[in-house]
């Protein structure tokens, strides 16, 4: 019986998984800037967040990801519901596409994906610039944008592993 | 055509609007909501205002406690490095030494001179309580270049405010919570301080870039500027006390200036290491009273 609740409890650890990934990267900004690596920044958030959305929509509430970009907004300066914002698009454009793919390809998404993250990152370094007169640099964003991109294809190969292998849950799309 | 425009108007309506599994608010609704936060927020509403600081403290200590393990991978880099390059570090700070200590004795009659003779023009400003307080984190983020510090308006701290790591400015404070603080570095894209460069006292404004080094803008005698010239705060402004150490100009044989402006871009070397900020002082300058 102990062993049983044990399980229970281990999976449902488990299930949660993205949600706390979410959030650790939300307050922790990864962002390997010790290394010194001159052209390399990723936003971890976007990938988890368009995958969960598109392949696993009942993993991440709607609610936590706006909760999630709140906490970002904070961590990282921005004004308050602006990172928000970005993911919940980002989470309409992983719903969208669920919702008019028949035959699902990790190309395909990878193409949707790219261009997602070229509108919320347009959108929000118009907003930060011309609104609310942040300076940003362009080809810092662009950079984030390409390794972001070019991380979609890895992480959603782990992301895949953990929920078949680890979870135990089955592909939905 | 008909057809294929109702399957895109139904995909959207039901990404939008359609309330998932376990979903309990829809997409559209929760977007709505952001922008109103977004709207009220840049209108300084009391309510958000209230929320925004609720959240920052949370969020902040919340920060400190996750961002942990990355942190010790992060001390435990930059030891690994430090000890790789200890050697030519230290036959370099020995040689350093001897020419220090012969200058130091100088800059002690110096200074009182400076201090007398600026007491007589009435332009000596004083400190105020400096208050030390500990980096929580700091966030290289491509946004900004900030550090959170665990000391707010409970420990006297206003906006404004200037931190400094020893002696060496590192930035001021932007943001002010209960219990924790926001501080802008030099090095943000935002960041711009007035500054005198020595030798040959030009006036000029100091930018960040983002990265871990800064720009020399708006100067009207480029040509002054040498490599491994000393930036210092200028005062100009009020904000910042006049003669603070902050850099140098990065030994760059590429400072060519044409037509009175530089070719390439004048890069400054911050003296304090950003990343590495662990205790900051902060506190701010006042005029002093006549006696």
């Amino acid at each position: 019986m102990t062993e049983l609740t044990n399980k229970k409890f281990f999976k449902k650890l488990l299930s949660q998984i993205p949600l706390i990934l979410l959030f650790i990267s939300v307050l922790n900004n990864h962002d390997f800037n010790y290394l010194g690596l001159k052209f390399f920044s990723f936003n971890f958030s976007y990938i988890l967040i368009f995958y969960y959305s598109l392949k696993r929509s009942e993993s991440l509430g709607y609610i936590y990801i706006f909760i999630a970009g709140l906490f970002n907004d904070v961590v990282i300066g921005t004004p308050i519901g602006l990172t928000s914002l970005m993911y919940l698009i980002l989470c309409g454009a992983a719903a969208y596409l669920r919702n008019i793919t028949l035959r699902p390809s990790l190309f395909k998404d990878c193409i949707f994906f790219l261009i997602t993250i070229l509108i919320i990152n347009s959108l929000l370094f118009i907003s930060l610039n011309f609104i609310f007169n942040y300076e940003l640099n362009y080809f810092d964003q662009i950079i984030n944008v390409i390794y972001t991109f070019l991380l979609y294809f890895l992480f959603s190969n782990l992301f895949d592993f953990f929920e078949n292998y680890l979870v135990g849950r089955a592909n939905v799309r | 055509m008909e057809t294929s425009r109702d399957d895109f108007v139904i995909a959207i309506r039901s990404a939008f609007l359609k309330k998932g599994t376990q979903q309990r608010f829809s997409l559209l609704g929760l977007i709505f909501f952001s922008i109103i936060f977004l709207i009220l927020g840049s209108l300084n509403f009391k309510v958000i205002n209230y929320v925004k600081l609720s959240i920052n403290e949370i969020v902040y200590r919340s920060s400190f406690i996750v961002s942990g393990p990355e942190n010790f991978i992060k001390e435990n880099y930059i030891v690994v490095k430090n000890h790789i390059n200890l050697y030519k570090e230290n036959e370099k700070n020995k040689s350093e030494l001897d020419n220090l200590r012969g200058k130091d004795l100088l800059n002690e009659f110096i200074i009182s001179e400076n201090r007398r003779l600026k007491n007589i023009v009435d332009d000596y400003l004083v400190k105020s309580d400096a208050v030390f307080a500990k980096v929580l984190s700091d966030k290289g983020s491509p946004f900004l270049k900030s550090i959170i510090i665990n000391k707010g308006s409970k420990h006297g701290l206003n906006l404004g405010m200037i931190a400094m790591d020893e002696e060496y400015l590192v930035g001021k404070v932007v943001e002010v919570n209960y219990l924790s603080s926001r501080v802008l570095l030099l090095s943000d894209l935002n960041s711009k301080i007035p500054v005198i460069i020595e030798p040959n006292e030009v006036f000029s404004i100091l930018s960040g870039t983002g990265k871990n080094y800064g720009v020399i803008q708006y100067s009207k005698k480029y040509e002054d500027i040498k490599s491994e010239s000393i930036i210092y705060t200028s005062g100009a402004g009020s904000l910042f006390k006049a003669g603070m150490p902050v850099g140098k100009i990065i030994k760059n044989e590429f400072n060519e200036v044409k037509d009175g402006l530089p070719l390439n871009k004048i890069k400054v070397e911050f003296y304090s290491d950003f990343s590495q900020l662990r205790f900051v002082e902060i506190f701010s300058f006042t005029k002093k009273e006549a006696e």
